[in-house]
């Protein structure tokens, strides 16, 4: 009775109901083909079609709402003083009684009240396993009936075969919106809860971060503070020195490879140089925290400066260089796609080939560099490994590269490790810096996208 | 700066000032030439350094110092039967490890040398003796020599980890590191192969930890991404390049895959989080809620190269197809999406190699927590390889970090091999219309 069964047997189903759509097809045509409107095969993947869709979909809906709905079943069996609860507490009985279903002990709940609704429990899923059974079988077959009883040599299966493979097409497509609403309420939705116990004012503006909520309310630092500014002032410092790195660095190597090396050279270090952006961050973060930081620190101590063993200049150095390869090879495209004509003017003028690029090629691809420049950004902003495993945790306002800051990344992978609850403030925090970080990146990309396809179009 | 030029003549000529003004200009042409290749060689050099800086650090844990015990098997008693699996588990061998090792060194006497003693072992060690003795019943009653694993002090001091700092023996004392030199001079100390760190899960004592957990985890959530994403990102980029009408949505979900391209991974790791995970209710650090959260993460990347390829189809293909009478559909998967597929391949498996290298999101769906048991299918807990590198980087053991060197080493083989493979298909089926 496993729902994998099931799949398999409504696929094997499935099959069955091509060749037997096939079958028919040939059985109407009496076995002159040309008569039907459609190839067989058509009529094959029209009887498919109408047995697998349906049941696949019931199976799959039930898969996602099959324990809301039997929580909520065994909920509305509990007496009625218990009925009025409130939800945290029936939520915690509910965890007893699974935990009791896989034998594990409970939290202290009344042991004779999870026995019976355990049963309960194995009883209703037991019932709703049959129940999904028979329904999915009767789909499959009620669906191969109709395509059985449909299909005539006029029907037109081709059509229909055609119209669900473009509908289905246009599912794929459209999860592309669904994945960026379910962001944004994801998001939103749990920033709307934090902002009822937080002002989004203290929230953006307030200068003092510690997350940290005592769990009794006569603790010391009880209430927790809220004000971002250190963590924006933070990600910004951050992705400054890495911009200062990947910036210069980037289009420099860009220009040598689109307008000095030569054909050899290219092919070798273009890709050469990609693989920095294939490197994962996880690792570059491990390197900074290894080995950058503590050379940054010896350097700063032999010349006497104090630098924190997390410091800002550690992290940004090293997603600096991470960064490199998407800043080249966006400004290796859109200088390449600056016309010759353009340079051959110049030339003839006398200018050499550096004031060439200097006065000509970079102010022509200048919008491009910008939009690259700008995706740049936006990826230092949003990245996360680097900054977790080499920039500190203390959230100080300061602009010294030397000193610690720590990033709104960071402190949304501090807040959401570990335990979590969905009703305090701490891991709220975590969904309203997520809110901020995903508004401060889709503003960036769309201005470098539209900047960057308008500058495409210029020269196309 | 040029007084002599000027007394000569009291005024310049334009040639000589032509001249002059080259010479700079040359110069300027130089510099510049100069900064650009400073700058190629300035990103090759801090690849070169990380590169060298993990391979450096990480290879020696591909080696495990083990030390060779002579174990009085005869002065136990083991179960009669071979299935019986509970009485093999109940037999001392950490008594049996401790007796062999106080017989070798008689001169540690007191209760604190003794136990200086056997932390020379590791604290697994019985269980390496239990996994031999049961697949060679043979050995019992016999006395045996067995390598075990050492403690991973005796292991960072033997491959010399602490060499050029303060306390070049860590926390070893001097009383065991005489008993490790003594061992190794009766060559009964070795470095040999580290087969643990292949087939282990994770684990708190360095000398037992293993990537083989991880690794599992990493090919079932990719499993579960590829299936996922390879079809939805293929029929994506189908309609939108071969049936969508240029109208204001199919504009809205252009700018929307570009810009999912571009949001932070460690949203869609809230998403996860929220959707999946709080809403739907997919089993926490499992593979399946990994594999949906990249699978989102890689869609964009898909599409966008598989529309790429479409594109290079060249037209007079789709119009010789509907010219003998296919219809739209047939045009498509018949003769377009064919020339098309070993792109389409190419830029799946980038999309994967990314994916297998992404952490952040993970650790949003708690694929963080620590888990020693080996995953068999998508619904069991558990790691992947970049977020055990993420751990095993946090952990304070300086055992931990060579092997957190090694498994980056895994993973950047398997990344390697991921593109050689993307690169290579692409160069095998590449078309030139």
């Amino acid at each position: 009775m496993d729902a994998n069964n099931l799949l398999i047997l409504v696929c094997l189903m499935a099959c069955g109901a091509f060749l037997l759509g096939r079958y028919r097809a040939y059985g109407v045509s009496g076995g002159a083909i040309r008569k039907l409107r459609s190839l067989p095969g058509h009529y094959g993947f029209y009887s498919l079609i109408l047995t697998a869709v349906p049941a696949l979909f019931l199976l799959f809906s039930w898969a996602l709402l099959s324990h809301t709905v039997i929580d909520g079943l065994v909920l509305a069996d509990l007496p009625a003083d218990m009925q009025g609860r409130p939800a945290a507490e029936l939520e915690l009985l509910l965890n007893d009684v699974k935990n009791s279903l896989q034998g594990v002990g409970s939290s202290g709940s009344d042991s004779t009240l999870v026995d019976t609704l355990a049963t309960r429990y194995t009883e209703l899923g037991k019932r709703a396993d049959l129940l999904l059974w028979v329904l999915t079988i009767t789909f499959c077959i009620a669906g191969m009936a109709w395509a059985w009883k449909n299909i005539r040599l006029e029907y037109p299966a081709q059509h229909r075969v055609e119209s669900a493979v473009i509908f289905a097409l246009i599912g794929c497509s459209l999860l592309a919106i669904l994945t960026t609403v379910g962001i944004v309420l994801s998001v939103l939705f749990e920033s709307l809860r934090f902002f009822q116990a937080v002002p989004v004012t203290e929230f953006l503006f307030g200068l003092e971060w510690s997350p940290q909520m005592a769990i009794r309310s006569d603790q010391v630092g009880a209430s927790g503070a809220f004000g971002a500014i250190p963590l924006f002032t933070g990600t910004l410092l951050i992705s400054a020195i890495a911009m200062l790195v990947a910036f210069p660095v980037g289009l420099m190597s860009s220009i040598y490879l689109a307008e000095y090396a030569d054909h050899r050279m290219r092919a070798v270090l273009k890709p050469v140089l990609e693989i920095l952006a294939g490197i994962p961050t996880v690792v570059y973060g491990f390197f900074a925290a290894l080995f950058v930081a503590p050379m940054i620190r010896n350097l700063g101590e032999s010349i006497g400066l104090t630098v924190a063993s997390e410091s800002a200049l550690a992290a940004g150095l090293v997603m600096g260089i991470m960064i490199v390869p998407f800043v080249s090879s966006i400004s290796d495209d859109v200088i390449t796609a600056v016309p010759k004509a353009m340079r051959e003017g110049s030339y003839g003028l006398g200018a050499t080939q550096s004031e060439t690029i200097r006065k000509v090629v970079i102010p022509a691809a200048l919008p491009g560099i910008v939009g690259g420049v700008l995706l740049a950004v936006s990826r230092a902003i949003g990245e996360t490994m680097i900054v977790v495993m080499a920039a500190g945790l203390a959230a100080n306002l300061t602009a010294n590269p030397l000193e610690a800051v720590t990033t709104v990344t960071v402190q949304i992978v501090t807040l959401l490790v570990g335990d979590q609850e969905f009703d305090s403030p701490k891991t709220l925090a975590a969904f309203a810096l997520g809110l901020v970080l995903f508004l401060v990146t889709l503003f960036l990309n769309i201005i470098a996208l539209h900047v960057v396809r308008r500058y495409r179009e210029q020269y196309e | 700066m040029n007084s002599s030029d000027n007394t000569n003549s009291g005024k310049e000529s334009t040639a000589d000032r032509m001249r002059r003004g080259l010479r700079r200009r040359y110069a300027a042409e130089r510099r510049f030439r100069l900064y650009g290749l400073a700058s190629i060689v300035l990103a090759l050099l801090f690849m070169l350094f990380l590169f060298t800086g993990i391979f450096g650090k990480g290879y020696t844990a591909f080696l495990q110092t083990q030390i060779r015990l002579t174990v009085d098997l005869a002065s136990v008693e083991f179960p009669v039967s071979v299935e019986d699996i509970d009485g093999f588990y109940a037999v001392d061998y950490a008594g049996l490890i401790k007796e062999s090792l106080y017989a070798d060194f008689p001169e540690a006497g007191s209760r604190r040398d003794r136990r200086a003693l056997y932390q020379l072992i590791s604290p697994g060690a019985s269980y390496f003796l239990r996994t031999r003795v049961m697949e060679a019943p043979e050995l019992i009653g016999k006395s045996v020599d067995v390598w075990l694993p050492a403690d991973d002090d005796v292991d960072m001091f033997v491959k010399g980890h602490f060499d050029g700092e303060e306390n070049a023996t860590g926390r070893l004392s001097e009383q065991q590191v005489a008993w490790i030199e003594a061992l190794r001079k009766e060559g009964r100390l070795e470095t040999h192969f580290n087969t643990t760190f292949f087939t282990a899960g994770d684990s708190r004592e360095p000398e037992l930890s293993g990537i083989r957990g991880a690794l599992m985890g990493s090919i079932f959530t990719l499993l579960v991404t590829l299936t996922l994403s390879f079809p939805i990102g293929v029929g994506a980029a189908i309609y939108l390049e071969e049936f969508a009408p240029k109208n204001r949505w199919t504009d809205l979900i252009e700018v929307n895959v570009n810009n999912l391209a571009a949001v932070p991974s460690i949203v869609f790791g809230l998403l996860g989080l929220a959707v999946f995970i709080n809403f739907f209710g997919v089993p926490r650090s499992a593979p399946v809620a990994g594999g949906f959260v990249l699978t989102l993460m890689t869609l964009p990347t898909i599409i966008i190269s598989s529309r790429a390829v479409l594109k290079a189809v060249p037209p007079s293909i789709r119009e010789a197809a509907l010219g003998v009478g296919a219809s739209r559909v047939q045009t498509v998967f018949h003769h377009v999406v064919p020339q098309a597929l070993p792109g389409m391949l190419t830029g799946t498996i980038i999309g994967m190699a990314q994916a297998l290298g992404e952490t952040a999101p993970l650790l949003m769906i708690g694929m963080v927590a620590f888990i020693v048991d080996i995953p068999g299918g998508i619904f069991d807990p558990s790691t992947v390889l970049p977020v055990q590198i993420f751990l095993w980087a946090d952990s304070p053991e300086r055992a931990f970090m060579e092997r957190t060197a090694a498994a980056i080493m895994v993973l950047l083989a398997f990344l390697v091999v991921m593109n050689a493979t993307a690169v290579y298909l692409r160069k095998r089926f590449e078309k030139k219309w």
